[in-house]
């Protein structure tokens, strides 16, 4: 007995809104990257696919690419690999051992604006707290201009996302392992398994699903990074940390080419929901049941 | 036993690679210029209140304070209704419709904020909503839809159909069963998802750099935006408007652990 009318009612607010100002302006995107509109002016002329290959030939778009994907690689890797240690020592529930998963979750709340300043000054080269620190243990020649040098300046602020994120992660992971049967593992330790055995034969299968969310979500939120970028380096030095999403900001409000700055936001987004359709089908795949 | 060690050690590297930039900030914030460049690890002597209560004469803190709060709240509460609302008949009506709308609002994940960034800032100046609070609110509630939309429809398909069925058949109208069985039901969730919400919108740096320019307006990421220009050789300032900024979320996070932890793990993993 459903009052299809009434429920109509209900979808209508949260459909308008969502269609007028989120559906229709997205629209009006893809419109935009076939104009050279420059944002401010009222007239612009059409210029057909111009916009994407002035993108794709462009050198600095391509160099933002080609950052965007070492930036991912370097958290999916990183992030992937800590937040499962720490589930894995973590995920028996004792005092200390919750009070930790706390501790270690908390980044995940700092806005990204917080987190870069507070690590552009952990980095800064001459008062910054990671090169004071080298220099009073006397390791001096490790010292380095973190997020100056265009050839770790990106790597230096992967360590930041997933100095943010990793806590985040290993609370999926923690779900993971808390879901395993116990008795899985008794039957496992009874066969007189070692350690390792009991990880590799018991745990790491069974933790596949968790892994893939964990690999999906950091996948997805390190290819559209922008805050901590936009925050610590502006995608400086010399392009060294431009990647595509502060490329498509400083092309439409750095140099006013909105059409162009269009342009790199489709292509983006089809790249993106590449990365999304690829997670989606191995999520399927990985469902195992026990 | 040597393993045993191991792994404590590890956890205590790992607290402590947490702890360091935190307590910096911490510290920093009570501490006058001088002894920040002379000592920046130590606790802060002379110990000074300065740079806090400095801070809210010199900028106009309280009026950025109340900005971040009407906009995340505003936005929070418009988002839980119109979501919720959507989320109850989506499941409720099912079958294709309930699937098409469902569809609808899904697709809208995969668009992340840094692509409708362009078009919504120039729909947002056509409209003459620059610079407005409630156009914020507006603009935000609308594109925070997919993420919660898609949080309260998997929490309200795990609702007794039936209840609602039976309340049905003794005449209640959708209004009541939405009110009266559904949102209580469902509270726990639309806590988690409010959480999840309120750390975006209080955190979130480009729909508000996008929409706003007057100083009276910004919101606290725009203002610490702002100070690392304005302070650019006065760090304890800057830092204390770090802490500032976190305070009201370490709180929450503090009274309401269990929610974020379900909010932003939910929330994220399909973001």
């Amino acid at each position: 007995m459903k009052n299809r009318i009434q429920l109509s009612l209900f979808l209508l607010p949260g459909l308008l809104l969502y269609v007028a100002l989120f559906v229709f302006p997205t629209l009006t995107g893809l419109f935009y990257s076939f104009t050279d509109w420059d944002g401010v002016s009222p007239s612009y002329a059409f210029v057909g696919l111009d916009n994407y290959k002035d993108s794709l030939s462009s050198i600095v778009f391509r160099k933002a690419f080609g950052n965007n994907v070492e930036f991912m690689l370097t958290v999916v890797i990183a992030q992937t690999f800590i937040s499962l240690v720490l589930a894995l020592l973590l995920v028996r529930n004792t005092k200390t051992r919750i009070a930790l998963r706390a501790l270690y979750f908390l980044p995940a709340i700092l806005s990204s604006v917080s987190v870069g300043l507070i690590w552009a000054f952990m980095y800064d080269p001459s008062i910054g707290l990671i090169n004071y620190g080298l220099n009073e243990a006397g390791m001096g020649s490790i010292a380095h201009n973190w997020i100056g040098d265009p050839k770790i300046a990106i790597y230096s602020i992967a360590a930041v996302q997933v100095w943010a994120h990793a806590g985040q992660m290993m609370i999926v992971f923690i779900a993971g392992l808390q879901g395993i049967p116990a008795e899985l593992y008794e039957a496992a330790r009874m066969d007189g398994g070692s350690k390792w055995q009991v990880f590799r034969t018991v745990t790491w299968p069974l933790l596949a699903p968790s892994a893939t969310i964990v690999v999906a979500y950091t996948t997805i939120q390190s290819f559209k990074a922008f805050d901590l970028i936009f925050t610590m380096t502006d995608g400086g030095p010399n392009y060294a940390t431009e990647i595509l999403t502060t490329y498509i900001y400083h092309t439409a409000f750095g140099s006013y080419s909105f059409g162009l700055a269009s342009a790199g936001s489709m292509i983006f987004l089809v790249l993106l929901a590449l990365l999304t359709l690829l997670q989606f089908k191995a999520l399927r795949a990985d469902r195992v049941s026990y | 036993m040597f393993l045993k060690w191991f792994n404590r050690l590890i956890l205590l590297v790992y607290a402590l690679l947490i702890i360091v930039p935190l307590y910096f900030v911490f510290v920093s914030s009570f501490k006058t210029s001088s002894n920040f460049f002379i000592s920046p690890f130590s606790w802060p002597d002379p110990f000074t209140w300065d740079n806090l209560t400095g801070m809210f004469p010199n900028q106009p803190m309280w009026q950025y304070f109340g900005n971040s709060l009407v906009v995340t709240l505003g936005t929070v509460a418009i988002e839980l209704l119109l979501s919720s609302m959507i989320a109850y008949a989506i499941v409720r009506w099912g079958g294709s419709v309930g699937k098409i709308v469902f569809a609808l609002f899904v697709a809208g994940l995969i668009v992340p904020s840094q692509v409708s960034m362009l078009p919504i800032y120039s729909l947002t100046r056509t409209l003459g909503w620059s610079d407005s609070l409630t156009g914020l609110i507006i603009v935000s509630a609308a594109m925070l839809m997919p993420v919660s939309v898609f949080m309260l429809t998997g929490f309200m398909r795990m609702l007794n159909a039936e209840i609602l069925e039976a309340g049905s058949m003794d005449g209640a109208s959708e209004w009541r069963l939405y009110t009266r069985i559904a949102l209580p039901l469902a509270a726990p969730s639309l806590a988690a998802t409010a959480t999840f919400l309120l750390v975006m919108v209080w955190n979130d740096l480009l729909i508000p750099m996008l929409m706003l320019s007057s100083k009276s307006k910004l919101t606290l990421p725009l203002a610490l935006m702002q100070f690392r220009g304005e302070y650019v050789t006065n760090y304890p300032m800057m830092l204390t408007g770090v802490l500032v900024t976190a305070i009201p979320m370490i709180v929450l996070f503090i009274l309401l652990q269990r929610y974020f932890v379900a909010g932003l793990t939910a929330g994220s993993l399909k973001g």
